[in-house]
């Protein structure tokens, strides 16, 4: 593919110090943007079209023109909390290409006028953080980062904090408070971020790809940037994609491609001999789509209208050797322990549908109750001070709508097994 | 396998089995004078302090740290923390009892955490989870764990020894895996997360079948 941003020259040896990266064209765009006002800055970001790519998909530019002007204390932070399952795109670029992530953050910083940036990294990312920590050092050794950055009046201050193992940290105000030193609880919003974040500043937070991309932003301009990819999402975008393929990892892809060239083209389709069965277009939180949506362009538009979410970027696919019921308890379980508590209808909807399926699984469950489950469902979706709770319900919620067939066999296969279990146990 | 206590319904509210002493009055601060703290790790937690514009950001990085040097977060080390910080020991116990990597209880030297979520398991994690469980046996050095999303699908089915990534990983390599970690060689060095390619075709195109014999890389 010729348009490689983010994963340009990604394998080359010590890509991850300065003299590497530098030599590659590194910190060319930062200079660039010191050149440029704040304001002509973010008019590139906005031209870009840039959507974030931790999730939500919002406008990066946007983003930032809300942010208030005047001088007070702003912060940016980047959201290095990668923890959606099938995620692992944020991973990649931190520990190859950390000054990159460096640049676009000190680059979002000047055009949001931000003096304290910090990055928050999942604990597990022990190799990254380091790495991470490292190129930081150089970046700072170089005046890239700290007072009057290469001359300008632009100061920044950018600590690396390490996480210790919670999704919901994921989540932005539930980053933000455990960034405070608290429990990662989110928080009631509006306020938004933007308005009242760190520290009740007005905070800009983005992700990983999101900040790693602006440097080429930056360096092509804005509007050559939006020329890749669709209308409405445009660029180039990492898709990590998993589970039953052939060829798992990394790809870079131009926004709007069929998902079949991701799954079959790159990633070398399911193994001989099986299907494809269903797949997750944008991790875990994602409504399953099946073998009929492999058409459907990859982007976040189109993955709307079919029904699901683009999210993070990550496709994990499912082939027919994989029964629904295991597929949907296992993710089921992953939100309640994940879930952090605060809001009734997460912390009881997720342990609910576990005990449900669970139920299914061990021959106790009728056709109804397949029912009752897609009606908590219901009853978590939006309910809710963050998206915990959705995340699960729209991937169980859209599993028993297109797998209810299976379903319903499995409880009648089940329960035939526990009847004749007991029979033979009484004698 | 070590379990983090938690409410069957309420995922993160560990310690909730935890009987309260009502005749005790709250733990205040501690006191600086009555409460001796390594100077080492005294000085780690003031310096981390130092990097947030509010000390309380350095919580979780000071438990760390706290973790590192008494193996898990006891009372003794929550009591040290606390001092430093300047903050009650209830504080940082909401804050330690909520993240899976800061322990609650003591637990081995070497963790061995195998990822058990979506991708993973489609791939033979769970099999893998019970080889590891199976082979560390009662061993007292080890903390293995399932765990959530580690974040490295590419090389499922994974674990992360001591911070260190493998994978794909196959039944066979889990007596090697544990040996290496119990005698502080490097895990695994060949399958280790830190030398796979990512934009080179054939750093992706290992052999689909979970438990398929490793080819030469490096």
């Amino acid at each position: 593919m010729s348009d490689v941003l983010l994963f340009k020259d990604i394998d080359e040896p010590g890509l991850n110090t300065l003299a590497v990266y530098e030599a590659r064209g590194g910190y060319a765009s930062l200079r660039k943007a010191l050149e440029m006002t704040p304001a002509q800055v973010l008019e590139q970001l906005e031209s870009s079209g840039l959507r974030g790519r931790g999730g939500a998909g919002f406008q990066m530019g946007k983003k930032v023109s809300f942010l208030p002007q005047g001088s007070m204390d702003k912060y940016l932070v980047c959201n290095a909390d990668e923890s959606e399952p099938g995620t692992f795109k944020d991973r990649e670029l931190m520990q190859k290409t950390p000054h990159t992530l460096i640049e676009g953050i000190v680059i979002a910083s000047y055009a949001a006028g931000a003096q304290r940036s910090f990055i928050y990294i999942r604990g597990e990312y022990v190799l990254q953080a380091d790495v991470l920590d490292a190129a930081l050092a150089e970046a700072r050794e170089a005046g890239y980062v700290g007072e009057a950055i290469l001359g300008s009046d632009h100061s920044l201050s950018l600590v690396v904090h390490r996480g210790a193992g919670a999704y919901i940290c994921g989540e932005e105000t539930g980053l933000l408070d455990s960034l405070e030193g608290k429990r990662g609880n989110p928080r009631l919003k509006p306020p938004f971020p933007a308005n009242q974040g760190l520290y009740q500043g007005p905070t800009l937070i983005n992700n990983v790809e999101t900040l790693s991309t602006v440097p080429s932003i930056v360096a092509m301009g804005g509007e050559n940037y939006a020329k890749l990819g669709t209308e409405t999402s445009t660029g180039t975008k990492l898709v990590s994609i998993s589970g039953h393929v052939q060829r798992p990892g990394n790809y870079e892809i131009e926004l709007g491609i069929p998902s079949r060239e991701i799954i079959y083209g790159l990633a070398g389709g399911p193994p001989q001999g099986s299907e494809i069965k269903c797949w997750f277009p944008g991790g875990s939180s994602a409504p399953v789509l099946t073998a009929d949506d492999l058409d459907v362009p990859y982007d976040f538009d189109s993955l709307a209208k079919a029904g699901s979410m683009l999210g993070s970027g990550a496709i994990i696919v499912v082939d027919d050797s994989t029964p629904i019921v295991d597929l949907a308890l296992k993710v089921a379980k992953f939100y309640r322990h994940e879930s952090c508590g605060k809001c009734t209808p997460c912390r009881e909807g997720t342990n609910w549908t576990v005990k449900m399926l669970e139920r299914i699984d061990s021959g106790e469950a009728t056709p109804m109750d397949l029912d009752i489950m897609a009606s908590v469902q219901d009853h978590i979706i939006g309910n809710c001070l963050c998206v915990l709770g959705d995340a699960m319900a729209m991937p169980i919620g859209s599993m028993i709508a297109k797998f209810r067939e299976e379903f319903e066999a499995h409880i009648e296969a089940a329960r035939a097994h526990q009847e004749l279990a007991l029979a033979g146990g009484g004698g | 396998m070590a379990e983090v206590p938690r409410l069957p319904n309420a995922p993160r509210a560990a310690g909730w089995d935890r009987p309260a002493d009502l005749g005790k009055d709250p733990a205040l601060i501690p006191d600086p004078a009555s409460t001796p703290v390594p100077q080492e790790l005294r000085e780690t937690i003031e310096e981390l302090m130092a990097r947030y514009p509010e000390r309380h950001s350095a919580a979780i990085p000071a438990l760390h740290a706290a973790q590192e040097l008494h193996g898990w977060c006891s009372p003794e080390a929550i009591e040290q923390v606390a001092c430093v910080m300047g903050v009650t020991p209830a504080y940082l116990d909401s804050v330690a009892s909520f993240y899976d990597m800061l322990e609650q209880q003591p637990v081995g030297r070497h963790s061995v955490y195998v990822c058990t979520n979506i991708s993973c398991s489609l791939r033979g994690a769970d099999a893998l989870l019970e080889a590891v469980v199976q082979a560390a046996g009662d061993d007292a050095d080890f903390n293995v764990r399932a765990f959530e999303c580690l974040g490295a699908c590419d090389i499922a089915p994974m674990a992360s020894v001591d911070g260190v990534y493998v994978g794909p990983l196959e039944l066979a390599d889990v007596p090697q895996l544990l040996e290496d970690a119990r005698s502080g060689r490097p895990v695994l060095p060949h399958k280790q997360l830190a030398t796979r390619l990512v934009a080179d075709p054939h750093a992706n195109s290992q052999e689909f079948a979970p438990h398929a014999p490793e080819e030469g890389r490096p």
